[in-house]
This record gives C-alpha cells, sequence and structure tokens, in this order.
C-alpha cells in the first residue's frame, strides 16, 4: 500500500516537471496578458488576450493576478507581457519616490525597468462628481463648476473621498465651492442617498457600473481638479523582438475605449452578470471587427456556471436562515407572547415583494450576490421559523410532561424530545424555504447575482425565448431536485417510529 | 413520604383541590379514587412537579417541595401516564434508557438494569428494539413502568396506567402489577377510577370528591364506615367491586 503510493506521488511529480518543462519550452511563442483582481483590469486583459489572438498569435491571459505592485513586478520580471495601468496609479504609486512629472518622465522611469508606455486606451477613470441626470439636468449642471451656483446643494461623499486632500477639501476651495449640506458616508449609502432623492451630488469613479444603474451624470472636471487616470496599454521591451507583431496586436486597443464604453463594459459584468471575456469579445466584435477564437463560453460551461452561482445563492442563503430560524423557531415556542411577535415579523419580511427588497438591498450591500442573498435569506426565514415553532408546539403534552417528569432538563428535553419529535416539521419548512429560493434566486440577475435569472432576463430583453428557457427549465428542474432531496432527507433522518405513526 | 397540609389548586375559577391535607404512607401503595374531575389526577401531578398548588404546603421526605428540590426530587420518583407518555421516535429501550444515558451510566450498568426490568415485568427480548408503535397497549404501559423504574425510584406515581386497556391485558397487568409492587416494597401512588382496582392494589384508599378528600382507610373500613351517603352510592355504583372484594386473600 504504502510502495504503491510513493509510486504515485512520484508519478504525479514527474508529470508536473514534465508540464513544468513544456510550458517553459512553449514560453517564446506565447504573449501573456495579465490583469489585476477588479472587473475593469480583467476585461481589459480579455480584450488583449482576444487582440493577440485574432492576430494568429497563441495568447494567455493571467486573469486577476493581484494588486498593483503585484502585477506590474509580474510585467518588470517578464512573467506577463503586457497589461493595462493607470498613469495615475504609476506616478503615485509605483514612481512615489522619483514623482515623474510629467508623461516623459514617466516613460524613462518605465524604460529603465525594460517596459514601454505604448499610449492611452482612450478612457480615464478618475475621481468625479456625479449627479442623478434628471436633477442635473433640470438645475442645467453638466460642469463642476456650475456647482456654483447652487449653494443649497445636499452632498454626500463616502468618507474616504470626505477626507483625502485631492478630495472634497481640495476640491471645495480649488472650485470655491459654497455647499453646506455636506457630509461623509458609507459609499453605498450615498448612492442609496441620491437614489431616495436625499442627497444630489456624490463622488465617484468615471467608469464605476453603478453610473448606470443610478441614471448619473458624471460633471466635467473643467479646470482640471482631479488627478488624471488614464488608462495606459503597457507592455515588456523585448516583446516585439520575441513575439513579432505581438504589440501591434496590443495596440489596436490604443483610443479603442471612451469612457462611457468602459462605464458599459463594467454594467455589463457587474449588473448583468456576463463573463469578462464576453463583454470584451463582443465589444471588440462590434468595434474593431474581431472574432477571438473561443470567445464565448459553449453553452455546457454557461450552464455550469450558472448553476454553480444558483446553488451558492439558494445554498448559502438557505444554510443561513437554518442557522437563524431554527433557534428563533424554538425562542418563539418557548415565549409564547414574544413568539407571535416574532412570527409576524417575519411574516411581513415575506409579504415584501421580492423586487423592493432586492431594490433596498443593493444601497446597502452593493451590487452582487450580497443583496440577493440577503433577500433570500430574509424569504427563507418564515416558512423555518414557522415550521420549527408549530413542530415544537404541537407535541402532545403528555410526551412532554413525560419528559418533565423523568427529570430530564430543559436542554436535554430539546435534543432528545422536542427537535426529533419537531424534526419531520421544521424539515418540511427548509424544503419550502429551499423551492421558494431556487425561484426566487432568478431574480438575482436584477441586482448582478447572476445565476439561472441571467439567460431569463437576457431572453426577456433580447425577445429570445430560447435564452430565456435556458434559464427557466434548469431553474424549475432544479426546484424539482430541491423537493425530491429534502423528501429523501426527511425520510432518512425521521425514526421509523414517527414514520410508522405519520402512516397511520 | 408525601405529606400535604391544605392545598388549593384552582383551574380556570373552579377548584379541583380544595383545602386537601394528607399523608401518603410510605412503602405502601396508595390509591387515589373517585369519579372523574375529582381532582385525584391533579392531586398525583401536583406530587410528581408538573402543576404547582395555589396555596398550601406539600412536602416531599420531610422537605418541602419547590423549584429548588424538584430536579433532585424527580430522580426519586417514577411516574407512569394513562397511554404511556412513551417518545414515538424511541425504542422501548431507548425511552427506557433516556434518563440514565443522559446521566452518564456506563453501558454495563444500564443493561444490567434492563435486564432486571425485563424479568420483573415479564416484557419480551425482542421487544426492546421495537418503536411504541410496534407494540400493543399492553406491553407499552409495561416498557413505561420499566421507564418509571429505570432510576430505581424510592416512589411510583401511575395516573391511570391501565385505564386505556382492554378487560383481559388489563386483568392480566393488574396481577402483574400487584405482584410488582409486593416485591419492590416501594411508596406507590395510584390514581384509579376503578374500586376493584383500588381495593386489588392498594393497601390504602383515598376516596376524593370535588377537591375534598371523603374517606381515607384501607377497603374494608371504606366499605364499612360509608362515611356519608356519596362514599355509599359511590359503591354501589362499581358492580365489580364484589368481585374484586372476594378475590382478596
Amino acid at each position: 500500500m504504502r510502495a504503491r503510493l510513493a509510486f504515485v506521488a512520484l508519478a504525479a511529480a514527474a508529470c508536473m516537471a514534465a508540464a513544468g518543462c513544456s510550458f517553459k519550452g512553449d514560453r517564446d511563442a506565447v504573449v501573456v496578458v495579465g490583469s489585476k483582481s477588479f472587473t475593469e483590469s480583467v476585461i481589459l486583459g480579455e480584450a488583449l488576450r482576444a487582440l493577440v489572438a485574432d492576430a494568429g498569435i497563441t495568447a494567455r491571459h493571467q486573469r486577476a493576478l493581484g494588486g498593483t505592485r503585484l502585477v506590474f513586478n509580474a510585467l518588470a520580471s517578464g512573467e506577463i507581457d503586457a497589461y493595462v495601468e493607470y498613469t495615475g496609479t504609476l506616478t503615485h504609486e509605483i514612481f512615489a519616490a522619483a514623482a515623474p512629472a510629467d508623461e516623459h518622465a514617466l516613460r524613462d522611469a518605465l524604460e529603465a525597468s525594460g517596459i514601454v508606455l505604448a499610449g492611452k486606451v482612450g478612457f480615464q477613470n478618475n475621481y468625479a462628481l456625479g449627479m442623478p441626470a434628471a436633477r442635473a439636468a433640470s438645475l442645467g449642471i453638466g460642469h463642476v463648476s456650475d456647482l456654483a451656483a447652487h449653494p443649497d446643494l445636499v452632498l454626500r461623499f463616502g468618507n474616504e473621498f470626505m477626507e483625502r486632500a485631492d478630495g472634497w477639501p481640495g476640491l471645495r476651495d480649488f472650485y470655491d465651492l459654497p455647499q453646506r449640506d455636506v457630509r461623509g458616508v458609507e459609499h453605498d449609502l450615498a448612492y442609496r442617498a441620491l437614489a431616495a432623492g436625499d442627497a444630489e451630488v456624490t463622488d465617484l469613479y468615471t467608469t464605476d457600473a453603478e453610473i448606470l444603474y443610478y441614471d448619473l451624470r458624471t460633471l466635467a472636471d473643467d479646470r482640471g481638479f482631479f488627478p488624471r487616470y488614464d488608462a495606459v496599454l503597457l507592455h515588456r521591451a523585448d516583446l516585439e523582438s520575441r513575439v513579432p507583431g505581438a504589440t501591434g496586436a496590443l495596440r489596436r486597443l490604443l483610443g479603442a475605449i471612451e469612457e462611457t464604453d468602459m462605464t458599459a463594459l463594467n454594467a455589463a459584468v457587474k449588473l448583468e452578470g456576463r463573463s469578462e471575456r464576453e463583454v470584451a469579445a463582443r465589444f471588440l466584435g462590434d468595434r474593431l471587427g474581431v472574432t477571438a477564437p473561443g470567445e464565448a463560453e459553449g453553452r455546457a460551461t454557461r450552464l455550469l456556471r450558472y448553476t454553480r452561482e444558483h446553488l451558492l445563492l439558494v445554498g448559502v442563503s438557505l444554510l443561513a436562515a437554518i442557522l437563524v430560524a431554527v433557534p428563533l423557531g424554538i425562542l418563539a415556542a418557548r415565549l409564547p407572547r414574544l413568539g407571535q411577535a416574532l412570527l409576524g415579523v417575519v411574516g411581513i419580511g415575506q409579504t415584501i415583494p421580492a423586487l423592493a427588497l432586492l431594490v433596498v438591498m443593493v444601497p446597502l450591500f452593493g451590487i452582487g450576490a450580497g443583496p440577493a442573498l440577503v433577500a433570500l435569506f430574509i424569504y427563507a426565514l418564515l416558512p423555518i421559523v414557522r415550521n420549527t415553532h408549530a413542530g415544537i408546539t404541537h407535541i402532545p403534552t403528555p410526551l412532554l410532561e413525560s419528559a418533565v417528569a423523568l427529570g430530564l432538563p430543559p436542554a436535554a428535553r430539546l435534543r432528545h424530545v422536542e427537535l426529533p419529535l419537531a424534526l419531520p416539521t421544521i424539515l418540511a419548512g427548509v424544503k419550502t424555504a429551499a423551492v421558494i429560493n431556487v425561484g426566487g434566486a432568478t431574480l438575482g440577475a436584477l441586482v448582478g447575482a447572476g445565476g439561472y435569472g441571467q439567460p431569463i432576463l437576457a431572453g426577456i430583453r433580447l425577445d429570445d425565448v430560447g435564452l430565456l428557457l435556458e434559464g427557466a427549465v434548469p431553474s424549475a428542474l432544479m426546484a424539482i431536485a430541491a423537493q425530491w432531496l429534502f423528501e429523501r432527507i426527511e425520510r432518512a433522518v425521521t425514526p421509523r417510529g414517527i414514520r410508522a405513526r405519520a402512516a397511520d | 413520604m408525601f405529606r400535604l397540609s391544605h392545598v388549593v389548586k384552582t383551574y380556570d375559577g373552579t377548584r379541583a383541590l380544595d383545602d386537601v391535607t394528607l399523608d401518603i404512607a410510605p412503602g405502601q401503595t396508595t390509591v387515589l379514587i373517585g369519579p372523574s374531575g375529582c381532582g385525584k389526577s391533579t392531586l398525583l401531578r401536583l406530587l410528581v412537579g408538573l402543576i404547582r398548588p395555589d396555596s398550601g404546603r406539600i412536602e416531599f421526605d420531610g422537605r418541602p417541595l419547590d423549584a429548588r428540590s424538584l430536579p433532585a426530587v424527580r430522580r426519586r420518583l417514577g411516574y407512569v401516564i394513562q397511554e404511556g407518555g412513551l417518545f414515538p421516535h424511541l425504542t422501548a429501550r431507548e425511552n427506557i434508557t433516556l434518563m440514565a444515558r443522559h446521566l452518564r451510566w456506563p453501558a454495563s450498568r444500564i443493561a444490567t438494569r434492563v435486564y432486571e426490568l425485563a424479568a420483573l415485568t415479564r416484557f419480551p427480548d425482542e421487544g426492546f428494539d421495537r418503536y411504541p408503535g410496534e407494540l400493543s397497549g399492553g406491553q407499552n404501559q409495561r416498557v413505561s413502568l420499566m421507564r418509571a423504574l429505570m432510576l430505581d425510584p424510592q416512589v411510583l406515581l401511575l395516573d391511570e396506567p391501565l385505564g386505556a386497556l382492554d378487560p383481559m391485558i388489563r386483568f392480566d397487568l393488574q396481577e402483574d402489577l400487584q405482584r410488582i409492587f409486593e416485591s419492590l416494597g416501594k411508596t406507590v401512588v395510584l390514581v384509579t377510577h376503578d374500586l376493584a382496582e383500588a381495593g386489588f392494589l392498594g393497601h390504602n384508599l383515598v376516596l376524593l370528591r370535588k377537591g375534598h378528600v371523603v374517606q381515607h382507610g384501607d377497603v374494608r373500613e371504606l366499605m364499612e364506615a360509608e362515611a356519608d351517603e356519596f362514599v355509599g352510592r359511590f359503591v354501589q355504583a362499581q358492580r365489580s367491586f364484589r368481585s374484586g372484594l372476594d378475590s382478596e386473600p
């Protein structure tokens, strides 16, 4: 046995060594693109990969490698050949000590590291001020300097922007802004206040997906206060000599992406839950006529991803709901008066329309899986709390009295008598919650949580029944599977004694 | 063993027990008897601490029975109710050993005790792994009795233990109960509405009516004294009483 294990380990080591060698051997002919670990960077990485592939060169994308320093070092050491960085980041983070005064100085500093700044991609990702588009239009505000004429505007900024010297304090002095009602809040709350009409101006990054989600107008920094964070293409100086034609392919991205484009691309990933690869491929196809091989996921991988996301939404929210709802149900059964109030409150949670609940959750938890998980969690509470309560309060009095008379203390009674007897009822509640959540999770796609709702929403938007069914059918199947699974679990954990009685 | 002084218990304005004073002798079988609603079950539930008296005092073994003393006292009491009160999700063995397992008795001690109890109650081996739903009413009462006796309590309290059984099984179990009570010599308090059963099983009979103790004594005293007209009517109403009395040695 031990000998066999050793053999397997050896074989595995040999395989890895071989793989490592072949990887190194191929490295010369391959262009490796990198990206930092946030959506925009990954989209740009996918775009670069597709452009290189379109030129007939083998390309690989090391997605979301990490933070700025890590990715820049990877480029400097030759682990990757190219990625998109921001000028402001380069001057303030990478070369903070040298503080290159202009683009020429920056180019020189990069060249010393064997890196070429090929040029601007087109958009900037700057700090900016944003206003709800309708409000901005009605007041005729399009530039930051226009704010000076409206001293009564309510301003809510993220805490960081509120405090940084290059944030609100600097901006106020620079533009001589008169507003008084200015406060720092959690940034997501600022968006919420804007959506609710409680505030009118907030800070944002110029390519944030939220600009589209909340329909904001970015105010032009007409006097140039904010530092410029131009997106620029960086590649290794030795790339062209190593892989002829690669830099030419990469350079097609220069000047190709405007700010509104980038915002839309970010939104497509964050709000619609599309993959970065798909979004980048579609954009390049529209603008540059690029049809990169393997640009879209196949139906099978796509379905697998939806399924994984959907299961995650349902599973995590259900698990959290069980952990909270069962103790709440027990509490409600123990303290009848509190119990009634508790059931009432949980019941109200159930009556909030799913859509409304999601919308309320977005400002609190941002976009993505967060708000969907919380909403699903709230939905799952009621059936489980109610059934736990019912299961425990419906245990016949003689049984409870027997347990008391035996001398079992309350905790032991709960564990040995009440919970086992209530278990089938509790599980029935969990089953209900699971089935509700499988359906409810499809709404998660509205806030970028992914799952089967994605093809359903896309199908509705594009009037494509096939696409719609791609989400609707698996979702229905998952609901049936959940039902089946919990019935099996119910049968497996219900002792024969209760089952026999239930069959009477 | 138990001493009740001026105990009052009221349910929804009606007095289930009205100023009851009573001594329950140790080592003997005391039967609480009377028509429905006389308060006999209420009295038993007070003794086991499932309910508390509105006023008056209950002592167990010389100490007041209160929230503080109850947990310890309960382990010295065994309690059997009409339908057995067996946990349907546990097998006969699990029902019997639940409390002992909770107290972390060693397995060997549990096994020995179960073996003794099976012999005492004439319970068949193959029944131990069945659930209450799979056993007959009579067998369930034997399980319930074993469960009550598991910790070898000083006192056994039975609330109409044979009430739900059909006559033949009831007859067998009465004989078994009598034998068991005699062999154990424990303090037994039993509630029944059947005078024959009371006479057959009990040393002392406590006749209750509308929350009052009407008469307290042995069977013959009850027969002969007929303290008031109610006792006479109650005795007359039990047609089987004569035969029950005749079977007394």
